[in-house]
Formats: structure tokens, C-alpha cells, sequence
């Protein structure tokens, strides 16, 4: 406990920091160090700068929502990752493994298919989430069975199967000219169109759902052993699992229904939070936090400049998390199991 | 502790019934038995982990079932068999652990935790290991880390499933002697083993189970016999008896 987490807290900070800045410098209107601090600065002082207009365009209308929500998307799934890991006691386990990726993939298709209206869209995503995730756990509980959790990841597996059917058979049916694009589009992941009006929705969940998660983070540290010994340790397990379920499933349903699918940033962020602050979740749960978002930024920054049309985001972070992965599958094992 | 005409299993299925099982404070009780005689599931029916299929539990005069899971914890610590963590938490935050059900659902360890954690790693002789990874240490130092949390937990019962099942010769004597010492300090103290002579050596009381059945129960001296152990295990056991003192210890055949 008494290891010092600055260092690490520190380091993802300085992630967080480092995206931010190249976020609002970086791209097809490039924006000077001096003039982003130039409008900040005028900003909190209420004054008003002498940086162009259209910078301050640039600054406030273009890429600041676009920043607040990737720091948002990356920050939630980062402390998703980081709780289910936990929770399951499973290092391969990812913000989906309860299925809210696949409920509210199908959730936004379904809206694309009826030719919803955006917001319509975002909610049905939220919602298809939250009951893909309560239908997971419904199943897992009318299974009896020695081992809960096991049974929950298995009936994931399957009730996400199930809904990626159903995402298949309503894009086999969707219009190919002005339907199929869309849903392809939003499947893999972006942040191209966010709107100031997008991050209210996005903000609120995911702040709710993390306090809830920091809240119980001790607990969350006795949750991690298996399920007997937490119970002997005076935890009430059943409760308490679908308590930080609710707030995890909350925190990712609110990031796909704004961004679409992002894998990978889930799984590898916590592992890389690990590394630097330990296991502890009362420190894990910041330094993933701080460092999806910084991730995420970088990720989405590179979306938008590498190539003449946008990247979606799920191929970049598949790009960049899977070599990434397998390099910390080599290194790190020491902060899992040992050998 | 007292479990009444206990009938114990899972939810499909009975494993043993008619048990009757006393443990009081200051005294070390021994289950033996053979493989899927009904061991574990009587120990974690014994401390609630498993509801009984009937009979009831006692802790003095409060019944078992009616406690909550931070009471229960502050009454009965239980040591599992020494696993492989999936985390590396350190030490000093696995004892700190055993502190979870003094505080509340949102509570973090207090200063008052961390003085008890760290007499609990000094009391077991293992506060050089505070800051290191609980899953680099040998099976030793994580079986004594497992019985610091137990303590740290302050109960009166503790209760330990095969505790010197997975351990070296010198840590299984360790691991006895810290035993007895826990009955010394007035902890009621439970445990399984398939080992007679840790049984022996240990307790002062054994509890014979074979095929959910209770064949034997009393002081270990007269319980802890060649015919009872042959019959218990089904096999037949040879005894040794050491001339100059007259102890015995037992051998498969």
C-alpha cells in the first residue's frame, strides 16, 4: 500500500496532457502552443484574446467538443476495463464481455434501420446496452452453479453471440446505398461528428458510474479474490456485483452510444495502469482514467490527420492495440498470476 | 460454534446428514476424513458459506443464519487452501483485507487497520514481506499471510481448509505451531487435514467424517487410533510408536 502511486499517477497525467495538447494543436488548421494557451488563458480571465477568430473557431467549436468527448469515451472504457478485470478476475476481459458493446450495437443499428433521428440513435445504443447486460444477467443467475462469475463471462459469450446475429441479419437487410454505410460507420467507432450537444448525455453517466466505482473501491480490491473468500471477508457479494455491474455498464453503454465501437482501449489501458500503480483500485481507478482518455485523444488525433478521410477509430485502436498487447503479454505477467 | 442435526450439500444434491459438530473457544478441533467424504462442505456449511439443508448453526446464543456477512466476518475467519492470487497486491494490503468487515460499505482502511495489519505481519514474522507482491511469495509465506488476515479479521473462530496441505516439512510444522497458538490466544480453531499426525500434533479434538457420516468423534488420543483411522479411510495404517516418549504416529500401509 504504502508504494508511492505518484510516480505512475504522474506519468498518466502526463498521457492525459500530452493528448490534449496535440489534440487541439494538431490537424488540418494547425493551432500554435501560444495561441491555444493565448484563448485558454483569455478565457478563465474572461478577457477577450487577440488570437483570430478563427482559431478560437477552431479551438471551441470544432475540436473542443470533440476533445471533451474523447477524453470522456477513453476514460470510461479505461475504468470499465479496468473494473470488470477485476471483477472477473480475468486479464482478457474487456468492457464487453457482459454483452453492452453487442446490446448497443444493435440498439444503434436498429435506430439506423428505422431512420431515427441522432439522439433517438444514441439512446437506443444506451438502452440496448443496459438490457444486453441485464440479460446476461439474468441468465447467469438462473444458473446454479459453484462458480458465478464463470457462468456470467459464458452466458456473455453467448447472449453477445446471439446479438451480433442480430446485427447481422438487420444489416443483411438494411438499405445498402444510405443504411449499411451509416451502421458500418458507427460499428467502427468515431468521434467525427460529435456536437456540444452530444456531451451532456456522454458526461453525466460516465461521472455517475465512476464516483459510484471510486466509491466502492476498497471493496472492489476484496471483490477481486474469489467469491467465497470475499464473502468470508464480511463482503456481500451478490449485492455488491450487481452494484458495480449497474455502474460499469452505465459508463460503457454511455461511451459506445456517443462513439460507436471502440475495442482494445479497454483491455490494454488497465493492463499499462496496472503496471504503474499496482493492483490497488483506489489508484488504478485514476491512472486509467487519466491515461484512456490521454489514449484515446492520441488515437483520435490520428484518426483525423493520418490520412485524407478519417480512420475509424476501432480499426486504429485494433492497429495499435493488438502488437501492443501481445508485447505486454510478454512483460507483465508479473503483475498477474505468478508464473 | 455449534451445528445441530446439520444435513449438508448443495443444491442438488445431500452430501451428509445427522451431523453434529461443537468447537469451542480455546480449543483446536481437527475434521479428518477421506476425498468426498464431506469435509470442505461441512466446514463452509460451518461458517456460512453454504446454507445447511436443515439443522442450525449456532454462535452462543445467536443463530448463524441471522447474522449478516460483517458480523458473520467479525466472528469467524476463514483460511482457504493457499491459492495463486490473479492480482499482485501486496502484503500488507492482502492482511488489510481481513479489516473489511470493520468498516463500511464505502469505507477504506484507517490508521487503526494499518496498526493492526502491521502487528499481525509481526506476529507471524513476515513484516520484512509487507511491501512485496502477494503472489511472489513461496507457499509458506503466503499460507502465514492468509492466517495474518484471518487474525486481522479479530474473530473468535477461525477456521482453515487444509491449511498444511500444499506446504513443505518445515512450514507444516510452522503452520501447527501457530495453530495451537491461536487456541492459546482463546480463538476456537477448525481445520481440515488428511494428515493424522497434523491432527496429532495440533488439535486437542478430532472429528471423524466418512461418506457424510460422523464415524468418530472426541480427544485425539482416543480417537486417532489403528482401528478407527483403518476404518475411517478404508485402508490399512500402520502406527510407529516413538519408545522414550510413547507417542505414536501413523503411516499408510
Amino acid at each position: 500500500m504504502s508504494r508511492s502511486p505518484l510516480p505512475g499517477l504522474l506519468i498518466s497525467f502526463a498521457v492525459l496532457l500530452a493528448g490534449l495538447l496535440l489534440a487541439f494543436t494538431v490537424g488540418r488548421y494547425p493551432v500554435g502552443l501560444g495561441d491555444l494557451i493565448a484563448v485558454l488563458s483569455a478565457k478563465l480571465s474572461g478577457h477577450a484574446s487577440s488570437v483570430p477568430a478563427a482559431v478560437e473557431t477552431v479551438i471551441w467549436q470544432v475540436r473542443g467538443p470533440r476533445v471533451i468527448a474523447a477524453s470522456l469515451v477513453g476514460a470510461a472504457l479505461a475504468v470499465a476495463g479496468t473494473t470488470f478485470q477485476g471483477l472477473f478476475r480475468n486479464p482478457l476481459v474487456s468492457p464487453d464481455i457482459l454483452g453492452a458493446s453487442s446490446g448497443a450495437a444493435l440498439g444503434a443499428v436498429l435506430g439506423i434501420y428505422f431512420s431515427l433521428g441522432v439522439f433517438a440513435i444514441q439512446a437506443l445504443a444506451f438502452a440496448g446496452g443496459l438490457v444486453a447486460v441485464a440479460m446476461v444477467y439474468a441468465v447467469g443467475s438462473a444458473v446454479a452453479a459453484r462458480d458465478p462469475v464463470l457462468v456470467l463471462v459464458l452466458a456473455g459469450v453467448v447472449i453477445g453471440a446471439l446479438l451480433g446475429a442480430g446485427v447481422g441479419l438487420i444489416k443483411y437487410l438494411a438499405d445498402p446505398y444510405n443504411q449499411l454505410p451509416a451502421m458500418t460507420f458507427w460499428l467502427l467507432g468515431s468521434l467525427a461528428s460529435t456536437n456540444p450537444s452530444d456531451l451532456i448525455p456522454l458526461l453525466g453517466p460516465v461521472m455517475i458510474g465512476t464516483l459510484i466505482l471510486l466509491a466502492l473501491r476498497w471493496r472492489m480490491n476484496v471483490m477481486s479474490l474469489p467469491d467465497e473468500e470475499a464473502r468470508a471477508l464480511g463482503v456481500s457479494t451478490g449485492p455488491l456485483r450487481i452494484a458495480i455491474i449497474a455502474a460499469a455498464t452505465l459508463v460503457t453503454s454511455a461511451s459506445v452510444a456517443t462513439a460507436g465501437i471502440i475495442g482494445w482501449v479497454g483491455l490494454v489501458v488497465p493492463h499499462i495502469a496496472r503496471t504503474l500503480v499496482g493492483p490497488d483500485f483506489g489508484r488504478l481507478i485514476p491512472a486509467a482514467a487519466l491515461m484512456g482518455g490521454g489514449f484515446l485523444l492520441l488515437i483520435d488525433t490520428l484518426a483525423r490527420t493520418a490520412a485524407q478521410v478519417e480512420i475509424p477509430l476501432g480499426i486504429l485502436t485494433a492497429f495499435v492495440g493488438t502488437p501492443f498487447f501481445i508485447w505486454l503479454l510478454a512483460g507483465v505477467s508479473k503483475t498477474w498470476s505468478a508464473p | 460454534m455449534s451445528g445441530h442435526d446439520l444435513s449438508i450439500g448443495y443444491r442438488d444434491r445431500v452430501v451428509g446428514s445427522h451431523l453434529n459438530v461443537q468447537l469451542a473457544t480455546g480449543e483446536v478441533l481437527a475434521l479428518l476424513g477421506p476425498n468426498g467424504g464431506g469435509k470442505t462442505t461441512l466446514l463452509k456449511t460451518l461458517i456460512g458459506l453454504l446454507p445447511p439443508k436443515a439443522g442450525d448453526i449456532r454462535l452462543g446464543e445467536r443463530k448463524l443464519a441471522g447474522l449478516t456477512s460483517r458480523e458473520r466476518a467479525r466472528l469467524i475467519a476463514y483460511v482457504p487452501q493457499s491459492h495463486a492470487a490473479t492480482f499482485a497486491f501486496t502484503v500488507e494490503t492482502v492482511v488489510l483485507m481481513g479489516r473489511t468487515a470493520h468498516g463500511g460499505l464505502f469505507g477504506r482502511p484507517t490508521s487503526a487497520d494499518r496498526t493492526i495489519a502491521a502487528r499481525m505481519l509481526e506476529r507471524f514474522g513476515i513484516a520484512h514481506l509487507a511491501e512485496r507482491p502477494y503472489t511472489m511469495l513461496s507457499g509458506g509465506e503466503r499460507q502465514l499471510t492468509l492466517l495474518a488476515r484471518a487474525l486481522a479479521q479479530e474473530p473468535q473462530f477461525v477456521v482453515l481448509d487444509e491449511p498444511t496441505s500444499s506446504l513443505d516439512f518445515g512450514n507444516q510444522g510452522r503452520v501447527i505451531r501457530e495453530l495451537r497458538a491461536l487456541a492459546a490466544s482463546g480463538h476456537g480453531v477448525l481445520f481440515t487435514t488428511h494428515d493424522p499426525n497434523h491432527a496429532m500434533a495440533a488439535a486437542s479434538r478430532a472429528y471423524l467424517l466418512r461418506k457424510g457420516m460422523r464415524v468418530g468423534e472426541g480427544p485425539v488420543a482416543d480417537v486417532l487410533t489403528l482401528e478407527k483411522l483403518s476404518a475411517l479411510y478404508g485402508a490399512s495404517v500402520r502406527q510407529m510408536i516413538d519408545a522414550a516418549t510413547g507417542a505414536a504416529a501413523f503411516l499408510p500401509d
